[in-house]
């Protein structure tokens, strides 16, 4: 992936106020040992070489996703001009391990990121054709409608996006 | 309560909070789309996906069935409110509580009224809607529901019936009590009703737009979800969205995108918490748009996408909202016409005289609806269905072709012209009886003209008779030649702008001739009086066609007429090309002569207090005229400021109708409050008038100032 997307995928992210880690496979596990707050509930990376915390839970109920600080899920892909990350919900639960807790840490290869929205509906489409879905996250839950802009509502307050680089 | 009341208590308790949430997102929809490159492409594909999937509807529809029920849902079609709503509480029958995600569409069919009367426990989830069920408040925006109220005031609504151990105060306190007061509602819901943005036919999934998360909740965590949504919300293909997802945030709250953007392709695949399967119902509501896709004027309407953009950018709404501007559902410029669809004449009847024609709207439109149009095509509609008592007053006097039971206020400014051209034979004398008291109570007993303002002074020499009294210069020296067209106010009230205007462009080498012409049917247009606009404009063109046949340009003082050759002719005149692209608004004229290299120096002048504040008309603002006006005094080394402010609230006739004289001067002083220093200039006669009578500035056309620079 060029380096120009990379750094208007970071720029697009400091504009929503989105915390960035770029990493190795290798130090990825640290990396997302850092990214977590307690206790925390996740879905299954799909990188070569990167697994989740041990104290991660996997296919959380209700009770345990709305305790849960911290969901980690992987994004599919990522859309540098608009600083989206892109889950698709599977029945590992991305949707809600992505929704539910304050917190969201959502991983994505570099490889992912694409440059702007054309390039981000190519692979759109491609998982909808397939009859799939994606959701388009970008920055934290956010509402205006009690009289002043509040990050957290019905969703993560704070979202931390670890760049998994290829090398 | 009358009109004026009801505006006038509007003004007072919502027009505050209105004013500061819409100016924010229409502020950030300018900076938002400068952003995007492609912003224009962007608006015209837009247009053209939305052309086709309603041409292909009944095509999409089929399709759409197929790929939802290939998928495991349902579709229902509903034929009308009570349809859709019976089917949603046949589904939901085992339900004890429902949550909601905001669906304009289903308050549009009521269905939280139809669902309680079934003993179903709604909950509204986006923060907005959730205050305004606590309040038994309608919506007063399309996306922001609850933009009429203040934070105090949720937080006393919110104190008041939940009585919490901690009163709430900060919008943090509001919003963590109701996320999670509606995040307990969501836990134990059975269903969760959502809305659709957009429907792709030809994969079943359904595009969510939204910023709090709700609709994500309330589609994924009950077991069934069931969304709602009218059939004009199909796109054919999923590469199809992607202009809308450009499109949508920017145009509404000015936003890149919002937090979220959810394509679910139903019945999604995250797993239920009870462990059950997905249940996925698509309600698809009719409820008058087949209809509305046979009506032309109608028809624009379905290419909606709802994001608010024509309310926020409209200078009427920003002081009153969709509480005044605004039917049984829907608010802002484009409700006229869904009214007009789903509820019926009546209810668009009531709101939209606050529509002015100033057009602000028409380059916001992420779909490029021409929402003025539609508003004077159905305000024609609705004058042809009113009656009238009074007819004797003016019968004879106003020669107009509309039917005769058109309310006789629209019928008086409807005629502008031939009032200006009796007001300007009969002066002083009409001016006199005008500004009497026994005059004015007449006027504002037959009429509703407001006594409080100050109506026009009619020139006993109109231009037409000064030019013919004097010597042109002769066409062989001049370099080009023009007819200056002399509109009802340039040849009957405001005389001296047009001398000004001859003499600028006689001296920069234009042969100018000022013939005596039909009106461009302004007038009547701005009053829903089509027919009469379409003669008027056909004798228009029939007059000037010599002129352009000759090779003559037509410059135009007034941006209202020249706006109507540029956007109303398409629909009164649209085979009249030669009209619209030989004339010119009288600044961008100057512009180009310039350009052309006419002879600067007749202009300049040495004096030092240069600084100048500019407001451009709203429909000059809309032909993108203002940059000429500021280039050319900017080359004459003026120091130009211009005005934010959408419209001057004036609109015409608007200012002196009686229902609206309070909002015309709310709009108003917004404007003069940006006025600060310096001489005022202004394009159009609504706006010096209006600025005149509110901050008893003085206040020019710019071709006044270039003309008192060459004495």
């Amino acid at each position: 992936m060029a380096t120009d997307t990379v750094t208007a995928f970071r720029e697009s992210l400091r504009e929503l106020g989105v915390e960035f880690t770029r990493t190795t496979p290798t130090g990825a596990e640290d990396a997302l040992a850092e990214c977590v707050v307690e206790p925390a509930v996740g879905t299954p990376l799909p990188f070569d070489g990167v697994s989740l915390p041990e104290s991660v839970t996997l296919d959380p109920t209700l009770a345990e996703l709305e305790r849960a600080e911290t969901g980690i899920t992987p994004a599919t892909f990522a859309i540098a001009d608009y600083g989206t990350v892109v889950v698709q919900p599977t029945d590992a639960g991305e949707d809600s391990v992505s929704l539910h807790p304050d917190r969201h840490v959502a991983v994505v290869a570099e490889s992912d990121v694409v440059p702007g929205m054309t390039a981000a509906f190519d692979r759109l489409v491609t998982i909808a054709e397939a009859g799939g879905s994606a959701i388009f996250a970008t920055g934290p839950s956010a509402t205006a409608d009690m009289g002043a802009l509040v990050q957290g509502v019905h969703g993560p307050k704070e979202v931390h996006v670890l760049l998994v680089s290829d090398r | 309560m009358t009109r004026a009341d009801a505006i006038r208590k509007l003004l007072a308790t919502e027009g505050e909070s209105v004013a500061s949430n819409t100016r924010t997102f229409n502020e950030g929809r300018y900076d938002s789309v400068a952003d995007l490159e492609a912003y224009e492409e962007l608006k015209d594909r837009a247009r053209e996906i939305k052309e086709d999937a309603i041409e292909r509807l009944p095509e999409l529809i089929a399709q759409l069935r197929e790929s939802v029920e290939a998928n495991g849902g349902t579709v229902y079609l509903a034929e009308d409110a009570e349809d859709a709503n019976r089917y949603i509480a046949d589904v939901a029958s085992d339900a004890e509580v429902l949550v909601k995600s905001k669906t304009m569409t289903g308050e549009e069919i009521e269905v939280n009224d139809h669902l309680a009367e079934n003993g179903i426990d709604v909950y509204e989830t986006d923060l907005g809607e959730f205050v305004l069920q606590v309040a038994d408040e309608a919506p007063s925006h399309l996306v922001a529901p609850a933009i009429h109220r203040s934070r105090e005031d949720i937080a006393r609504l919110l104190n008041a019936h939940f009585d919490p151990e901690e009163p709430l105060e900060t919008a943090e306190d509001l919003t963590q009590f109701a996320s999670e007061y509606l995040g307990n509602r969501i836990r134990e819901a059975d269903v969760g009703l959502t809305g659709a943005n957009f429907v792709v036919a030809e994969t079943g999934t359904l595009a969510l737009v939204t910023s709090e998360g709700n609709a994500r909740k309330t589609a994924s965590v009950p077991d069934t979800h069931v969304a709602v949504a009218g059939v004009e919300k199909l796109i054919p293909r999923m590469a199809d969205l992607q202009p809308f997802v450009e499109l949508i945030g920017r145009s509404a709250t000015g936003q890149d995108i919002t937090s979220y953007v959810s394509f679910l392709t139903p019945p999604v695949e995250t797993p239920t918490f009870s462990g059950d399967d997905r249940e996925f119902h698509l309600v698809l509501l009719d409820n008058g748009r087949i209809a509305m896709r046979d009506d032309d004027v109608l028809r624009e309407t379905l290419y909606c996408v709802r994001c608010g953009a024509c309310a926020n950018s409209c200078a009427n709404f920003q002081h009153v909202g969709g509480h005044a501007f605004g039917g049984e559902t829907y608010t802002g410029g484009i409700a006229t016409g869904w009214e007009a669809g789903v509820h019926g004449l009546d209810s668009a009847a009531t709101f939209n005289d606050l529509c002015t024609g100033c057009s602000r709207c028409v380059n916001a439109c992420p779909v490029k609806i021409d929402i003025p149009w539609i508003n004077t095509a159905i305000r024609d509609r609705i004058n042809r269905e009113g009656a009238d008592g009074l007819e004797f007053v003016y019968r004879g006097l106003l020669p107009d072709d509309d039917p005769s039971n058109i309310d006789r206020q629209k019928r008086l400014f409807g005629n502008f012209s031939t009032v200006a051209r009796l007001g300007s034979r009969f002066a002083p004398v009409s001016n006199w009886m005008a500004r009497s008291e026994p005059g004015r109570r007449f006027l504002s007993w037959a009429f509703g003209v407001d006594p409080r303002r100050e109506l026009p002074q009619f020139q006993r020499e109109t231009l037409v008779e000064w030019f013919a009294g004097r010597d042109p210069i002769p066409a062989d020296v001049a370099t080009w030649e023009a007819v200056l067209y002399p509109d009802p106010y340039t040849n009957y009230v405001d005389v001296e702008r047009g001398k000004a205007a001859v003499r600028v462009l006689e001296s920069l080498g234009v042969a100018v001739r000022v013939p005596a012409l039909p009106p461009t049917g302004r007038a009547p247009l701005s009053q829903g009086m089509v027919g009469t606009a379409r003669n008027h404009a056909r004798e228009l063109a029939t007059a000037l066609a010599p002129h352009l046949d000759a090779g003559r340009d037509v410059v135009v003082v007034e941006p209202s007429d020249l706006a109507m050759f540029r956007r109303d002719y398409d629909h009164l005149l649209p085979e009249c090309d030669a009209l619209r692209e030989n004339s010119y608004e009288l600044l961008e004229y100057i512009y180009g002569l310039l350009a052309n290299e006419a002879n600067i120096d007749v202009l300049q002048r040495a004096e030092t207090d240069r600084q100048v504040t500019y407001h451009a008309h709203c429909q000059a603002r809309t032909l993108d005229l203002e940059p000429y006006t500021v280039a050319v005094l900017e080359r004459l080394g003026y120091d130009v400021v211009t005005t934010d402010a959408e419209c001057c609230g004036m609109a015409g006739s608007f200012g002196y109708k009686a229902d609206y004289y309070e909002l015309s001067v709310a709009v108003g002083e917004s404007l003069v409050e940006e006025i600060d220093g310096g001489s005022v200039i202004a394009n159009g006669v609504s706006c010096q008038e209006q600025i005149e009578s509110i901050s008893a500035e003085s206040v020019r056309h710019p071709v006044e100032l270039l003309a008192r620079d060459m004495e």
